[in-house]
């Protein structure tokens, strides 16, 4: 680690000022960014924890009956709070272990977008609105690639409004070693029409499954998916899996939510 | 009934009181007035020619006390290698020198190239990135086969090639077992790789170097398995310093699995460093560190061939194996694929006849040496694979295969070289048996089956050579080293012992079953025995812990040091009870005369010792310690059967051990929950081999797998609950306890059953699947149904 100079602003607008700098940089629970310092593969001047941002904390209920999630929010207390919207809260109480789970925080995971983790699979999926500092965004324009999203630098995720599906379910084929997605799938049914997204497996990160949408728009039963396969040619192929195997991964696990949710 | 104390007794672990509770001293807690802290430069290369090491902008760099490079060390010795083979024509192996920072070349990712020493670690790692490095890259050597072609890129250019040796044993059995392949009625051929694991002990290694200008001493704090083996290495070979001035402390030492055993530069550096600075230099490494330097494990390429008659009788067995050495030879990294290997290949069984070739390659990857089980793992994996395969050509039950083939009269010399004191294959077979409801199987199996699941069921037999070993024996076979152990005990005025051993805990408990053994002997409370060990200062001389010695070897000192120690006690207690030495019996800590009811307590006669004023003095010295050197007369042959069961989800290819059975032979035992620890231990790293773990390479020498997020340990949920037996015991027959050892066992034994049984598996729906090598992680296991 090089050193740093460390901020804990109080509002959103302090937090935006302290990260005006080029050199600044957010830090939520530090669960991706303190390994990265700590192998001095970066090397902010200054890290500003958004954790001491009380409007950015915590889960309520949006007038629309959308669950809202502050950007600095921990997994524990989603997995804990989130009870209205149980796929999400579920999902939050998978990722990582317990220490994970109690430091790492949703605007973290988004922000980073890692292609396997699982939070992007559950925003895309339920066509959350990520809301930063400055405006609202999609999930379908904020999901740009691998590690790759629409935010500007030193934008801040503030908070994260996820619409409530009838029925919905992640499930995630764990890499053996990290545990993180090998394949995890979204599956959100919303009254005009369901919504699938998979993390884990493509080269250009979290994707929406747009056959299989189709078919379980028509029918929301596994067997709406015999027959439907992706390619594997631009998914991720390492250590733990061809892309064929992913791809193949896509469709079983595709339908295990759907059968977990139907 | 259950003993409440000494052998036999499950007496809780002593030494976890400080483990648990944070209090233990560990390498890393030791911290020295005045230290400074070290930071290695590593190769980011697989191989590459060092053109320059330009240490100057560094060197002012604030903090920096002192910067290495592989020229500082040009007249310091070669990291030793600590046995020698002797190749298929009589040649020695090719031994590279091995320097303590690299120097000419680089050869494998994490070699040391430079050494800062600064004030503190970030200080250190802040100069070492102004250290401008100019190498030239050259062509990766990876793959051995390739390797070994004409032509190769190779790893030491002072060599004629890339092969370390050619071993043939028993090369005088070689044409007759060749005929006997031309003679038989069946033969089955089976290629498979054992996949190269990385040891990740909890601790990582530490190295804190001392040097007293006043006295001219050295002193090496470390996390080794064997400081004793240590100092007399880098002493000797290394750093030329007299053994009586180089004092070795291994203190608390979190897991070693064999990777703690060998001698490391980062060792010789800060011993060599804390004189050059004249200051105590320390090391700790980092988790991504111990990837690229901690001597990786295993990484075997074989193929094996079994020849059967008409009867399904082994007539003989074939093997070629390559062997990865990494880009240097390590401390025993040549003895592992040969005489810990080799030796092996009969397994439990009658084969009248075996050969077995090994080829051992250098490579730029990281050297290769023992890791629990060393040799015995890999061995026993591909006769039990075979033997399986062998079993399921022919249509018949792999487990009867088995005990048709079994050895059963014993002593038993092998065709490859040992002899076998007791066994018996039958008894731990029917214990196995009694365990695994084989008769249920087929009800578990319909039972899955309708849950869209497939379910296996693979057994196997194991027998390790353990209690390591004969010196007069492993001296002809190469070794540089003995391999006795020493123990001193020494016993207080008042009682109490002191017993000083040369084996090294780290993990396996020793301070507890070791006590249990001496308490046992005199008939005193566990607690008045106290076991020091792991400091080369406090115990005469020490092999140290590795190959499941230590209760074997280090024990059987420990016995016959104490067996003095009565010898003397009862020649001062016949001199206080005035009766005859033969009359003097000792019971339950109490001397007494055979037929009498005089006696004297154990406390009386230590005092006696101690206080001689009513002592033999004319006879017999005061005081009463006594030092034994114990020399093994053959190895220890610890044999069990397994047997896993697995589902395996045919959809995604993920195998879930459903059930796992253990009954080991470990000879007599002392203390069975510690043993009991042992095996699910054992258990444990053999199904990570099995299932999860696998070290890879890409093709120009960089480590894919170099970290948690890609390495993946066995968890707690990874694995079933264990369901583990020893109570078939033959004892040992030719050390005084009759223990054969424990360590290494549920890491040789448990492989080949997960395999056998997700073959076992796959064929029950169809596949034609006879093998599919290590780790069967889901991607490998559905490739194989495809
Ligand atoms: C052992 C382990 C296991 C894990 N397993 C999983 C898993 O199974 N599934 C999974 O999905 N994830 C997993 N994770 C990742 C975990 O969920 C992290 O919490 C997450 O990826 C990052 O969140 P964070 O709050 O820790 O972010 P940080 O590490 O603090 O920051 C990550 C990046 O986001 C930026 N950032 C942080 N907060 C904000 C914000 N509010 N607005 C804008 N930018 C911001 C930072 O500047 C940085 O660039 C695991 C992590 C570990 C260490």
């Amino acid at each position: 680690m090089y050193n740093f100079e460390f901020e804990k602003p109080e509002t959103v607008a302090d937090a935006v000022a302290a990260l005006a700098p080029e050199d600044a940089q957010a830090l939520g629970g530090g669960q991706t960014l303190i390994p990265t310092l700590k192998q001095r593969l970066a090397s902010p001047t200054t890290l500003v924890s958004l954790k001491g941002i009380a409007e950015m904390q915590g889960v309520c209920k949006g007038d629309d009956g959308s669950i809202c999630i502050g950007g600095a929010t921990n997994h524990a207390t989603v997995a804990a709070e989130a009870g209205d919207y149980p796929a999400l809260a579920e999902t939050a109480a998978h990722i990582g272990d317990p220490a994970v789970r109690n430091r790492g925080t949703i605007g973290g995971s988004l922000a980073n977008n890692d292609p396997s983790a699982c939070y992007p699979a559950a925003a895309l999926a339920s066509g959350a609105t990520i809301v930063t500092n400055s405006r609202e965004i999609a999930a379908d324009d904020y999901f740009q690639g691998m590690f790759t999203t629409a935010l500007e630098d030193g934008e801040i995720v503030t908070e994260v409004r996820f619409p409530v599906p009838e029925k919905a379910n992640y499930q995630k084929f764990v890499q053996p070693a990290s545990r993180f997605a090998l394949v995890g799938v979204f599956v959100a049914k919303y009254s005009d029409g369901v919504r699938v997204a998979i993390t884990g497996a493509s080269n250009d990160g979290v994707f929406r499954w747009a056959e299989a949408e189709a078919a379980l728009t028509a029918n929301f039963a596994p067997e709406a998916l015999d027959g439907l396969s992706l390619s594997g040619d631009d998914m991720i192929s390492d250590l733990h899996g061809t892309g064929a195997y992913r791809a193949h991964l896509c469709n079983v696990i595709t339908k295990r939510a759907v059968t977990a949710a139907a | 009934m259950p003993k409440d104390g000494g052998i036999g007794a499950s007496s809780k672990r002593r030494e976890d009181v400080r483990f648990l509770t944070g209090v233990g001293n560990y390498t890393d807690d030791i911290n020295i007035h005045g230290q400074a802290y070290v930071f290695f430069l590593r190769s980011d290369m697989a191989h590459g020619t060092i053109n320059s090491v330009d240490t100057s902008a560094a060197a002012g760099m604030p903090g920096v006390v002192q910067i290495f490079t592989g020229a500082d060390f040009e007249a310091v010795g070669s990291i030793p290698c600590g046995w020698q083979v002797t190749d298929k024509h009589g040649e020695v192996m090719q031994e590279p020198r091995h320097p303590v920072l690299a120097h000419g070349k680089v050869r494998h990712v994490g070699e040391p190239i430079a050494a800062v020493v600064a004030e503190t670690l970030e200080q250190a790692r802040d100069a070492a990135e102004a250290i401008e490095l100019d190498i030239s890259e050259l062509p990766a050597v990876v793959d051995m086969k390739e390797a070994l072609k004409d032509g190769a890129a190779k790893v030491h250019d002072d060599l004629n090639n890339n092969l370390c040796y050619d071993w043939g044993f028993v090369e005088e059995n070689k044409a007759a077992t060749d005929a006997a392949f031309e003679a038989a009625a069946h033969v089955t051929t089976l290629e498979l790789v054992n996949n190269r694991l990385v040891a990740n002990p909890m601790e990582p290694r530490v190295a804190v170097g001392e040097y007293a200008r006043g006295t001219d001493e050295h002193t090496l704090y470390t996390t080794s398995q064997n400081p004793h083996v240590i100092r007399l290495l880098m002493g000797a070979f290394v750093l030329g310093i007299p053994e009586h001035k180089l004092r070795v402390v291994a203190p608390d030492v979190g897991g070693g699995f064999g990777t703690k055993i060998f001698h490391y530069q980062e060792e010789a550096f800060c011993t060599f460093a804390a004189k050059a600075c004249n200051r105590p230099v320390k090391w700790t490494s980092s988790r991504s560190e111990a990837f690229v330097s901690d001597a990786h494990g295993r990484d075997h390429v074989t193929k094996i061939e079994l020849a059967l008659d008409g009867d399904n009788n082994f007539t003989a067995l074939r093997t070629e194996t390559y062997a990865n050495m990494g880009a240097y030879l390590s401390t025993f990294a040549p003895s592992v694929p040969t005489w810990l290997h080799g030796t092996l290949m009969a397994g439990n069984y009658k084969t009248p006849l075996i050969y077995v070739n090994v080829k051992a390659v250098f490579t730029n990857t990281v050297p290769v040496d023992a890791y629990r089980g060393a040799g015995r793992p890999e061995a026993t994996f591909q006769l039990e694979r075979v033997v399986d395969k062998a079993a399921r050509e022919l249509g018949v039950d792999p487990v009867a295969l088995r005990r048709q083939n079994f050895i059963t009269e014993f002593p038993y010399a092998t065709p490859v070289a040992v002899e076998y004191d007791t066994g018996d294959y039958h008894a731990t077979m029917d214990k196995l048996e009694s365990m695994i409801d084989r008769d249920g199987f087929a009800a578990r199996r319909a039972e899955s089956e309708k849950n869209g699941k497939l379910r296996g069921l693979g057994v196997n037999c194991y027998i390790e050579a353990c209690g390591i070993a004969p010196s007069n024996l492993v001296g002809q076979l190469g070794a540089r080293a003995g391999l006795y152990e020493s123990a001193t005990v020494r016993v207080n005025a008042t009682g109490g012992l002191v017993v000083m051993t040369g084996s090294h805990s780290h993990g396996q408990g020793h301070e507890t079953s070791f006590a249990q053994v001496v308490a046992e002997m005199i008939g005193i409370d566990e607690n008045m025995v106290e076991i020091v060990h792991g400091d080369t200062s406090k115990v005469p001389m020490g092999m140290g812990t590795y190959g499941s010695r230590s209760l074997a070897v280090g024990g059987s000192a420990m016995v016959r040091a104490t067996e003095k120690i009565i010898n003397k006690a009862k020649k001062i207690a016949s001199h206080l009870l005035e009766a005859s030495e033969g009359d003097i019996e000792l019971k339950d800590g109490a001397f007494s005369v055979a037929g009498t009811d005089k006696s004297v307590a154990w406390g009386d006669v230590t005092l006696a010792a101690y206080v001689p004023h009513n002592y033999p003095l004319e006879d017999i010295e005061p005081g009463l310690e006594e030092t034994a050197f114990y020399d093994p007369s053959n190895f220890t042959y610890p044999s069990g059967a397994y047997a896993c069961e697995v589902e395996v989800d045919p959809e995604t290819g993920k195998v879930t051990i459903e059930r796992f059975a253990a009954a080991d032979d470990f000879g007599n035992i002392v203390n069975p929950m510690i043993v009991t620890g042992q095996v699910h231990g054992g258990l444990a790293q053999g199904i990570g081999q099995a299932l999860l773990e696998n070290c890879s390479y890409d093709e120009n020498g960089q480590l894919l797998s170099a970290s948690y997020m890609d390495y993946a340990m066995p968890r707690a949920d990874d694995l079933p609950m264990f369901d583990v037996d020893h109570s078939c015991q033959t004892p040992c027959t030719h050390n005084p306890l009759g223990v054969k050892g424990c360590g290494e066992a549920g890491a040789i034994g448990s492989p080949p059953s997960v395999v056998n049984a997700v073959v076992d598996a796959l064929q029950s729906a169809g596949k034609d699947v006879t093998h599919i090598d290590m780790p069967l992680s889901p991607d490998r296991v559905w490739a194989a149904m495809q």
